[in-house]
């Protein structure tokens, strides 16, 4: 038996009492909705540990990948609906027959297990908050009305109701801020709009664009505009206690049973379905390869290894990465002989000690090997095209789309082909002839992917529109 | 008395002069009160002061980071040891600074910091017709003054703030330190939505409208009906009147870029092509008559709008955001000297803001001369040195201040 409350009195002495001291008075879930304000605190088994957590993930993992492919709401909602109830069923209070315990439960620690596997790195950290933030959301919108107001009735959530001596001193201010086109209907919905307030600090997203009226520290929110503020409440709350998390967990900790565990659920996160998808085609392919033949020659190996670095893969992270991407091939004491030292040569840790930089098209334009796909299927059409459908389908190319990319392959013009192939995976934020944006076409591998991962990052959560 | 010729003659970057302003006037005491929040000082129990940092310009230009201090008292020596220029005050870190080269990365974060805005002359180079660049008069020093006025008001009424220091920056500038518990602690996404509040002039060089006030056509949200309020009697009295911004030909055609009724805008060109230097206030009454007569109400609604939007333009503060939204920014510490004008870093009571006159601010050779002249005939009485010298008043403004963040015995209000 592994003791959950043991690992956690072990993390509060490391200093993770700001986490977990919040902990408020009821222990069993009285309702279906969570803000995982309080850590499990009974024995559970090793299995548990790790099944609580791959199922989560895998609904995590299916909610990023809606993000990338550019779901709507309601498509990501039917999805994430589906997923939960194949792995992570969580009934109301209503339904008859079931163990809630037990699946409130299961929720609660997969939800915990996975915050100390996610706390380890920034880039974590963000994708967790924002998949567990969309699964909180999809779970509110579907909550029964009665039980979801009995959820936020049983939580403090520091809000105040606004009075109504109060609304009507402030009345020419809010009814600015009540729903409405126009004066004449904002004003009309001023006398039936109920309004509460709360700590600025709660909702900055909704401060920072003057949206709220704010008054003494507080800001002033019309009803229904409850949920966002919820929202903001849970990503922040989660935030914080990932970075405090992180920091009572000491990096390499080889000693406990669960590092190993921990390990593979990042890595299948970090390796996981989208990841990849914000990358052009020469390292779609490196990626590709290491998956399928868990191995890629030397050229290979340090191209795609750079890319990584530049991307944001600690070093750490890169050995973890590496490690498990060669794994079932080659044994680890092989890859610590023969890896190791390469990557850690690659972040400047080894040898000549130089920073590397990641290789840029050109470079990779003239490489005999793990180079330009455009440029070095060239002479063979057919494989390149049939790679760039593989590859980006799913991110709405067509075969209508390939002729015009392949004349600027004959061209020679392989960063126009790319550009162009940006372009279509992304027309949601760029038109044609936008390239990157502004007309800036593909000079480097690294810029396709962080400018690719900047308009998803612009294009999250639907914001609050007051007009 | 020493002239105010010879006084001129101070270098206020030389050694002497520095070592003797940090060892017989800078107030250490009382900078080390506010920046440590707690108790008086005793033997062990300085709190925060010895996490914050202290970042040093020597009088070469050499810029050292990561000081920290146990106390004002180890802080004083090092001071008068380094002799520098001037010298910056960063965040509260998770471990002292100091240490910064042998604790992990991840235990050493920036934390904790006031919450500061910066206020430069600089920007407001674009409207202002009496100084430029490095100048200030009092008469441009209105347009800091008005800043000041309209930013002390919307974050005491809508942030809830009340321990707010203005410090002029020394030329021609005014900083502002918001010390308050909940500010102190503010995360930087917070801190960057308070900035992005409180910013309604985008800066930079190039003419055109550079007010984002409202959203779409709609009125202006209250924070900002509030400012207007407050800014119309000195747009007035300072635009249209003593900086005459529109009294020329290149003046009248920034104000009627801003203006978007084309046909109203060619009217008004030809009108104003005759008499390019008919005074402000003339062209303003002749802009209004104008609107006035429209036929269309969308259209009058549109220009009253846009005439909301130019007196913001012109007299809404002009903040330099990226200063505010980091807890890891450095910001010049009050009493500092400023090296080019020698004045001193004094706090200026925001209520009292129009009577302030940067020249009359004390520079480090008058108070050196003031505190030459009090040795010389000692009555006996025993005060310390500051208080023999005109820089009283000032320090007497910062120890109150210091003296109310003290900050009450922690009271846990998570949730
Ligand atoms: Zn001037």
């Amino acid at each position: 038996m592994y003791q959950a409350a043991k690992h956690s009195s072990k993390l509060q002495k490391n200093g993770l009492d700001d986490d977990l001291s919040l902990v408020e008075g009821s222990t069993s879930a009285s309702h279906r909705l969570s803000l995982y304000d309080q850590p499990p605190l009974y024995d559970i088994t090793v299995e548990d540990f790790e099944t609580s957590a791959l199922d989560r993930l895998r609904i995590l993992a299916e909610i990023e990948s809606s993000a990338a492919r550019n779901r709507s709401w309601e498509e990501t909602k039917q999805v994430t609906i589906t997923q939960c109830g194949k792995y992570l069923p969580l009934n109301s209070n209503s339904a008859l027959g079931i163990d809630l315990q037990s699946e409130r439960r299961k929720d609660q620690l997969g939800h915990f297990v996975l915050r100390l596997a996610f706390c380890r790195s920034e880039e974590l950290r963000r994708r967790f908050v924002k998949a567990e933030t969309t699964l909180f959301r999809v779970r509110y919108e579907t909550d029964d009305s009665n039980e979801r107001r009995a959820f936020l009735d049983s939580k403090d959530f520091n809000w105040i109701s606004v009075g109504s001596e109060e609304k009507n001193k402030y009345q020419a201010q809010l009814t600015h801020f009540a729903p409405g086109k126009s004066d004449t209907e904002r004003e009309n919905a001023f006398k039936s709009e109920p309004f509460y307030k709360v700590k600025w600090t709660t909702i900055p997203d909704l401060v920072d664009k003057r949206k709220v009226f704010m008054k003494g520290g507080f800001a002033y929110v019309p009803a229904r505009e409850q949920a966002s503020i919820i929202y903001a409440a849970f990503e922040e709350r989660l935030d914080a206690a990932l970075l405090a998390t992180s920091r009572a967990i000491p990096l390499v900790d080889e000693e406990t049973r669960l590092n190993p565990i921990l390990d593979n659920l990042a890595q299948g996160f970090t390796a996981g379905v989208p990841s990849d998808w914000h990358f052009p085609l020469c390292m779609r392919v490196l990626h590709q390869t290491l998956r399928r033949d868990r191995h890629i020659q030397h050229f290979g190996r340090l191209h795609y290894g750079l890319f990584l670095k530049v991307l944001g893969l600690k070093i750490d992270e890169a050995i973890i990465f590496w490690r498990k991407s060669f794994a079932g091939g080659k044994g680890s004491d092989k890859f610590d002989k023969e890896y190791r030292y390469n990557i850690r040569h690659s972040f400047g840790l080894e040898g000549g000690r130089r920073n590397y930089p990641a290789k840029n098209c050109l470079q990779l334009h003239t490489a005999h090997e793990a180079g330009c796909p455009y440029r070095q299927l060239e002479n063979s059409p057919e494989n390149l095209q049939s790679a760039l459908l593989s590859t980006y389908s799913g991110q709405g190319l067509t075969l209508d789309d390939l002729p015009e990319i392949m004349t600027q392959v004959k061209k020679k013009a392989y960063h126009v082909a790319c550009t162009r192939v940006f372009e279509i995976t992304h027309s949601r934020h760029v038109k044609k002839g936008e390239g990157l944006g502004d007309g800036e076409s593909v000079t480097h591998p690294n810029q396709y992917a962080a400018r690719s991962i900047e308009l998803e990052k612009d294009s999250q959560e639907p914001k609050m529109e007051v007009d | 008395m020493a002239s105010s010729a010879e006084l001129d003659r101070v270098d206020p970057t030389a050694e002497d002069v520095l070592l003797n302003y940090y060892r017989r006037l800078y107030p250490f005491k009382q900078l080390f009160k506010w920046l440590n929040r707690g108790p008086e000082r005793t033997e062990k129990e300085s709190r925060l002061f010895p996490y914050r940092e202290f970042a040093f310009t020597l009088r070469n230009e050499a810029y050292l980071r990561y000081n920290s201090y146990p106390s004002d008292i180890e802080m004083k020596k090092h001071v008068c040891l380094l002799t520098p220029s001037r010298f910056e005050i960063g965040p509260v870190y998770s471990a002292q600074p100091k240490d910064k080269k042998t604790v992990r990365p991840t235990h050493f974060k920036a934390e904790k910091r006031e919450v500061v805005f910066d206020i430069d002359m600089t920007d407001y180079d674009p409207i202002r017709t009496c100084c430029s660049d490095a100048d200030i008069c009092k008469r441009c020093w209105a347009f800091i003054s008005i800043a000041v006025d309209v930013l002390d008001k919307a974050i005491r009424d809508q942030f809830g703030y009340n321990q707010l220091l203005w410090v002029y920056s020394g030329r021609r500038g005014i900083h502002l330190w918001i010390s308050d518990k909940e500010a102190f602690e503010l995360t930087d996404n917070q801190r960057k939505a308070m900035v992005e509040y409180l910013t309604v002039i985008k800066n930079g060089k190039e003419p055109g409208k550079r007010v984002n006030s409202r959203v779409g056509s709609r009125d202006l949200p209250p924070t900002l009906k509030d400012a207007i309020e407050a800014v119309r009697e000195p747009f007035d009295d300072l635009i249209l009147q003593d900086q005459d911004c529109f009294g020329s030909q290149e003046g009248f055609e920034t104000l009627l870029s801003l203006i978007p009724d084309k046909k109203l805008v060619s009217r008004l060109r030809e009108k104003w092509s005759q008499t390019p230097d008919s005074p402000s206030y003339t062209k303003w009454d002749e802009m209004k008559a104008e609107i006035k007569a429209l036929k269309d109400k969308t259209a009058r609604q549109t220009m009253r709008h846009a005439m909301e939007d130019i007196v913001l333009q012109y007299t809404y503060p002009r903040l330099d955001a990226e200063v505010s939204k980091h807890r890891n920014h450095l910001l010049k510490a009050p009493f500092c000297i400023h090296p080019k004008t020698g004045r001193i870093c004094v706090p200026v009571d925001p209520r009292r803001i129009r009577e302030f006159d940067p020249a009359k601010v004390p520079t480090v050779g008058q108070l050196l001369a003031e505190l030459n002249a009090s040795n010389s005939n000692n009555n006996g009485e025993h005060l310390e040195d500051w208080q023999k010298t005109s820089l009283k008043p000032y320090i007497e403004m910062f120890e109150q201040y210091a003296n109310s963040v003290q900050e009450k015995p922690k009271m846990d209000l998570s949730w």
